[in-house]
């Protein structure tokens, strides 16, 4: 299973060498909380993204967990230090185990 | 309690509330469901951190004074560290102590990160306080706290 | 930079700062003797001039306009100027009951002194006296600045969506602009008018809420007499708290006073020679943020409509609070030596009506901008038969008249009308006219509402209002004054905390408490909901005042206030 929104990444795609960037990223998700209820009463089931992990060139440097309080449509923003050139994997998890990945290289002069 | 709930989650009861300015955001999030304590929260964090000492300073947490949005609410938050592997941020986990459930997040950072800073949103369902607290590469912990007013708004000025 | 010390070596010196201050400037001449060049007597030119005027809410013609009797400051601001009212006021700032300054500054015998001295404001008349000081001083040593809530309040600019003032601010040449009730037009109007308009609109603290990235250009740097003068928009943080969020869906505000500092740190790292900050923040905002950014020189302030005959000094930074309405132009004139400001003159120049010869060229764009609504701003509905006003932190007697209104044209037991600041005054005789009606209601969200509510979610509402005024932490503050009620009594203890400030809820027509679990029928409007529906209040309070024929108000006393 996968999850079907496509994420949006904002990484830049040059940098020097040590240079300290920052990377947004955004997901459409509704973030069920799984503390609301329906029209008829009945507690909708949670379903959220639960688990956001940034890889460069394979190795995981930032993990983001994250529970029912969080946002629709989650935005995450964070930072990486760049020694060399190479492809950054985002990797969204839902409650159910699907992913949703997206990519982004970066050169670094 | 904010007037600024998307029409679509307001059930038509608490139309005449919205109208008003009054809608409760936890009635969105929990409805007939009690919210955390100040307290309460207090005492889980101190549990899930085996009551160890946490120091202050440190975290820089910023958040708006008063909520746009309850549904949306910007979280940025930066640990002063050098981020080597000798010295780094661990992990930051953040708490709303007026939610009906308090954790918000957790963060995992590395030496790779360059710095222990990130953002993101939350929901919030009252005004309440938001809690960080950041586990050193060595063990120690720090925590900071902020308050965010969430109201009905309106009046204009 | 500035040290009190400077300025009285300075060359000007205390007697030449107190003459230029505008403090009994009036009293000096005497009450009617008062000419156009008395206004615009200053003290020593500096190196250049600063202009500046604000929450003129598109009062394009003269009018009267009463300032509040009761204006409660909390935590640091209690007692402290700007919230003085009448005799503290006038104690505190050396002036003396009945003069014009008394008139302008105070609401102490209001329609007496009224009656005296006239109407204020009018751009035909800010334009003359802009004229004057910029021929005065050469165009290149005059810097025009706007401090937000110009482009709203009134029917023509409700019809052109702010194009009326739009155009007056292109004529009297403003160099800039911030916001506040401009974003009730909508997110695309603004960026429209940021877009086409001459002037540049400034805003450092509004971000998209999509990836937080800057919506308006922060600052612009201008040289005047040789000057470099970095001057950064601040836009009225609470905008998507006090008034409708759906308006402006992917704009987020707030005060972000770190992006203030570095907007700071940037523009003296660009060779600024003075850092002036047009801020729609507030007095009590803009007064904690002077005391923790550093290295601002001023803060232009608005949005509280205070208007001070001095500037307030926090630290190294000037405060400068030049009222509303038109009622007065402020001009500050700065000493800039190596690189930093040395000193300053500053006058509050009260623009009255009948002393100053309109602006021709002015006064035909008014004429030009009225003339298709002139049919319906003439409109007499009625008659006052007592003073009608708006400003005050609980109630005044206009906004009682619309609470009346609204309870007898929507059949409700219980009003509620938003604490506007904004709004001009009636003297008691005055003809009540359309114009007079849409300046109190002229928003893009009229709609009069009609509901039921317990008392105790009646209750929950005041508080939470109450806590937007009365936090003693001015950043948690927001909006205006207390929202208006009609149909219902209430006592206030302002020293309170949140939830714990209201009390003694009285239902007057019954002189019975307000129980919590009863459901009560409210009506009232500028809900910031979306999909509203129910008349323009305009309308019903049209009606109203056609079938009364004349309208008198006596004095609000079912709001009981402690703890100030």
């Amino acid at each position: 299973m996968a999850i079907k929104s496509q994420p949006r990444v904002r990484v830049p795609a040059q940098a020097k060498a040590g240079e300290i960037i920052e990377i947004k990223t955004l997901i459409s998700h509704e973030m069920e909380s799984g503390q609301r209820k329906d029209a008829a009463g009945k507690t909708v089931p949670r379903d959220i993204i639960n688990t956001f992990q940034a890889a460069f060139n394979g190795k995981p440097f930032f993990t983001a967990e994250w529970f029912p309080s969080i946002s629709a449509n989650p935005y995450q923003s964070f930072f990486f230090r760049a020694k060399e050139s190479g492809e950054f994997t985002f990797t969204w998890k839902d409650d159910a185990g699907a992913e949703q990945k997206a990519s982004a290289k970066l050169t670094v002069a | 309690m904010p007037l600024h709930l998307d029409a679509t989650l307001v059930p038509t009861r608490r139309r005449a509330l919205k109208l008003a300015g009054l809608a409760t955001l936890a009635a969105v999030l929990a409805p007939r469901m009690a919210l955390a304590t100040e307290a309460q929260v207090a005492d889980e964090i101190k549990k899930l951190f085996s009551g160890k000492a946490m120091g202050e300073g440190k975290i820089k947490l910023d958040l708006p004074e008063i909520a746009e949005n309850g549904l949306v609410v910007p979280i940025n938050l930066d640990v002063e560290s050098p981020m080597t592997e000798a010295d780094f941020v661990k992990s930051v986990h953040v708490f709303a102590d007026g939610n009906p459930l308090p954790q918000v997040l957790t963060y995992r950072f590395t030496p790779e990160s360059g710095k222990a800073s990130a953002s993101a949103r939350m929901r919030l369902a009252q005004t309440q306080n938001v809690i960080a607290v950041a586990e050193m590469s060595n063990g120690q912990l720090y925590s900071a706290k902020a308050q965010v007013k969430v109201t009905i708004g309106g009046c204009g000025g | 930079m500035i040290s009190r010390r400077d300025f009285l070596s300075a060359g000007t010196a205390l007697a030449g700062l107190l003459a230029a201050s505008g403090t009994g400037l009036a009293q000096a001449v005497g009450g009617q003797s008062l000419t156009q060049a008395d206004l615009l007597k200053f003290g020593k030119s500096g190196t250049f001039t600063l202009l500046h005027v604000t929450d003129i809410h598109a009062q394009l013609v003269p009018l009267y306009f009463r300032e509040p009797s009761t204006n409660l400051g909390v935590g640091d601001a209690r007692g402290v100027p700007p919230h003085l009212t009448d005799v503290a006021f006038l104690n505190y700032f050396g002036l003396k009951p009945g003069t014009r300054d008394a008139y302008s500054l105070t609401s102490e015998d209001f329609t007496q002194l009224a009656r005296t001295y006239g109407r204020m404001g009018g751009v035909d008349r800010i334009a003359a006296l802009v004229k004057a000081i910029r021929a005065e001083r050469g165009a290149d040593k005059v810097l025009l600045l706007d401090g937000g809530d110009g482009l709203q309040g009134s029917w023509s600019s409700l019809k052109t969506q702010g194009e009326d003032m739009v155009k007056v601010f292109t004529a009297l040449g403003l160099d800039a602009m911030v916001g506040h009730w401009e974003f009730t037009y909508g997110a695309d109007r603004v960026t429209e008018i940021k877009e086409k308009a001459p002037f540049a609109f400034l805003a450092q603290n509004v971000r998209s809420t999509e990836w937080q990235e800057p919506v308006f250009d922060a600052a612009k740097t201008f040289e005047k007499g040789g000057a470099k003068i970095a001057v950064i928009g601040q836009a009225f943080p609470r905008t998507p708290i006090a008034n409708p969020r759906w308006m402006i869906p992917d704009w987020e505000f707030g005060i972000r006073e770190e992006e203030m500092q570095k907007q700071v740190d940037a523009a003296r790292a660009g060779g600024a020679d003075a850092v002036v900050v047009l801020s729609h923040n507030g007095f009590d905002v803009d007064r904690k943020m002077a005391s923790r950014v550093s290295g601002i020189d001023v803060i232009l302030t608005a949005h509280t409509h205070d208007a001070m005959p001095r500037v307030v000094e926090v630290g190294k930074t000037l405060l400068v609070a030049t009222g509303s309405h038109g009622k007065f132009l402020s001009r500050l004139d700065l000493d800039v030596k190596d690189r930093k400001v040395t000193g300053y003159r500053f006058q509050l120049i009260p623009v009255f009506s009948d002393v100053i010869a309109p602006d021709p060229d002015m006064a035909k764009l008014v004429a030009d901008i009225r003339a298709p609504y002139a049919k319906d701003l003439a409109r007499e509905l009625g008659r006052a038969d007592s003073l009608l006003y708006r400003r005050g932190n609980f109630n005044g007697t206009f906004d009682d008249m619309i609470c009346d209104a609204i309870m007898k044209e929507r059949d409700a037991e219980i009003a509620l009308s938003p604490g506007f600041r904004w709004g001009g005054t009636l003297l008691p005789g005055d003809p009540i006219t359309f114009d007079a009606v849409a300046n109190a209601t002229a928003i893009t969200y009229p709609a009069c509402y009609r509901t039921t509510m317990t008392g105790k979610q009646l209750k929950e509402v005041l508080e939470d209002v109450a806590d937007n005024i009365f936090h003693p932490d001015p950043y948690f503050q927001g909006g205006g004054d207390m929202v208006r009620v009609g149909g219902v009594g209430y006592a206030i203890d302002v020293s309170q905390g949140a939830g714990q400030r209201i009390s003694d809820l009285t239902l007057l027509k019954t002189g019975k408490p307000l129980e919590a679990d009863k459901t009560y029928t409210v009506a009232g409007w500028a809900s910031i909901a979306q999909n509203v529906e129910g008349p323009p209040v305009w309308e019903l309070v049209e009606r109203y005042v056609t079938d009364a024929k004349t309208v008198k108000i006596a004095p609000n006393a079912s709001v009981k206030v402690t703890g100030a």
